[in-house]
């Protein structure tokens, strides 16, 4: 199949943030992380479990497998077997992320949705993010309020901020001082285009282009996942 | 049995100025709506309001009811933001304790269990712990790993919506999801549950398993038959959310132009 789009681009690099997890939940937040769990569920990753947004668990033929009520995505999150994706309005050089608000928190210039779970998701089990527009005012030289626990406040056994994507770039952590570096670049995006949309300076000595959809992956899209196309909304070409 | 009926005015006789208020619920999500708007028309002020919040904390910061609200997130779900909790926080016009959403549950145990804290490693490194300075850690007594103590969420009241009770409070969410509801009333001094119909008690189990009887009676204080009662946020299966009206609701919010024409017409 021809004529990729940057959004099925996006779609896959989240779907690849499961790779090898097993029989975990998946709780990806907004459209492109869950096409990514779907898509992985369809294909490498069978054995993940993701919830309906709701209270039910449901399989790829949306049967209904399990109940997962909010009380107990809250147990399961404690527990530990759990991949969440969330989104970011700020993110800085160490994966602190804040969904709480912008400025001072006595009396923020924009209050945001507040620290909803991202405290306790960030220090108890493997975290992404998803960043639909990727840009100076998200990439932060700090964030204003740390909601999601970065490298360089994580503490306890169980932090583990794996990945961060964007309309652009695969970006993570692997670097000695855990600061932000680039994994690869979305084809047809210069690495130039990434550093100027980032407020921090970005470790990119070994980066690569982030993988095309497979012909499998694209018809499982645009066919059964999204034929409505959405994701291209999310993400224009 | 008792017969413990009343109507949402009674209940709001009930409380009184600078109580600490749950409300169950969340989001925009089966939230007790008739006994919030019975305190949005009452002279009740300064409250504390605790709530996984949807329009229940916009239009009780709108009616200037709230001193302080603690949360972990306010969201209208299908609309991100409530436009009148943003313009609550931006102008600084109330007190907050905002938590992590698994602490605010650790927090509303602790109080139904009668302790003062509960462990939890939620907020360990985030800044739920730096701007409330309040907030401690304990030291595990067996290995030493360092954990939040969070404290105990004492509640002088709490009001919750289910679908169907008795008349001496037994009651029951038809739902999928039982959010915190049992523990805001195992929190509580004073437990208000409204519903969308009182029905005998032989009546609860006829066509619905057992396990859907979220509080028993001595769980709860009132009853109040309120069909609708939740309205505009969900009450599945009776009702999906009014997104139209949610909608309304959020556009008067977010232009105070339109917010008195579009209050008195909800009240009424």
């Amino acid at each position: 199949m021809s004529d990729v789009t940057r959004a099925e681009v996006c779609a896959v690099a989240c779907a690849d943030l499961f790779a090898g997890a097993g029989e975990i939940l998946a709780s990806p937040m907004g459209l492109m992380p869950s096409l990514g769990a779907r898509l992985a569920r369809l294909t490498s990753e069978p054995d993940l479990l993701l919830s309906d947004g709701e209270a039910f668990l449901l399989d790829p033929e949306s049967t209904v497998e399990g109940w997962l009520p909010y009380r107990r995505v809250f147990a399961v999150v404690a527990h530990g077997r759990r991949h969440v994706v969330m989104g970011a309005n700020q993110i800085d050089r160490f994966g602190n992320q804040n969904i709480s608000c912008i400025g001072d928190h006595a009396r923020p210039s924009r209050q945001l949705l507040g620290f909803r779970g991202a405290p306790g998701n960030t220090i108890n089990h493997r975290t992404s993010y998803w960043v639909p527009r990727h840009s100076p005012r998200v990439f932060v030289e700090r964030v204003d309020v740390v909601s999601g626990v970065g490298y360089d406040h994580a503490v306890g056994p169980f932090h583990d901020v794996h990945r961060v994507v964007t309309n652009l770039a695969v970006l993570d952590f692997r670097t000695p001082d855990r600061s932000m570096r680039l994994v690869s670049v979305h084809p047809g995006v210069e690495v130039s285009e990434v550093l100027a949309q980032t407020s921090f300076p970005l470790e990119h000595n070994d980066f690569g282009e982030t993988r095309l959809p497979t012909d499998e992956e694209l018809e499982l899209l645009r066919t059964v996942l999204d034929p409505a196309g959405r994701r291209d909304k999310e993400v224009p070409s | 049995m008792r017969d413990k009926r009343m109507t949402a005015d009674e209940v709001v006789a009930e409380l009184a100025d600078g109580m600490t208020v749950g409300i169950g619920g969340w989001g925009s999500r089966r939230k007790p709506m008739a006994l919030v708007n019975a305190i949005l028309r009452s002279s009740l002020t300064d409250l504390t309001i605790v709530s996984y919040g949807g329009p229940d904390v916009g239009l009780l910061c709108a009616a200037d009811k709230v001193r302080k609200l603690v949360y972990g997130f306010v969201s209208l779900d299908t609309i991100p933001y409530d436009p009148w909790f943003r313009r609550a926080r931006e102008t600084g016009s109330i007190e907050v304790l905002e938590l992590d959403e698994g602490m605010f549950q650790c927090g509303l145990r602790a109080a139904g269990h009668r302790l003062p804290f509960l462990p939890i490693r939620a907020g360990l490194g985030s800044d739920v712990l730096r701007l409330n300075p309040e907030l401690r850690l304990v030291r595990s007594p067996y290995d030493g790993e360092e954990l939040v103590a969070m404290p105990a969420l004492h509640l002088d009241a709490a009001l919750v919506h289910l679908n169907r009770a008795d008349r001496h409070g037994n009651a029951q969410y038809l739902g999928p999801d039982p959010y915190f509801d049992d523990l805001f009333c195992l929190a509580a001094q004073r437990r208000f549950v409204s519903c969308e119909r009182i029905v005998e008690t032989h009546e609860l189990t006829a066509d619905a398993p057992v396990q859907t009887l979220l509080l028993n009676r001595m769980m709860v204080d009132g009853v109040v038959e309120a069909p609708g009662g939740a309205g505009f946020t969900s009450c599945a299966p009776d009702y999906g959310r009014d997104e139209g009206m949610q909608r309304e609701y959020a556009e008067a919010a977010g232009d105070l132009s339109k917010w008195p024409t579009f209050y008195e017409g909800y009240l009424r």
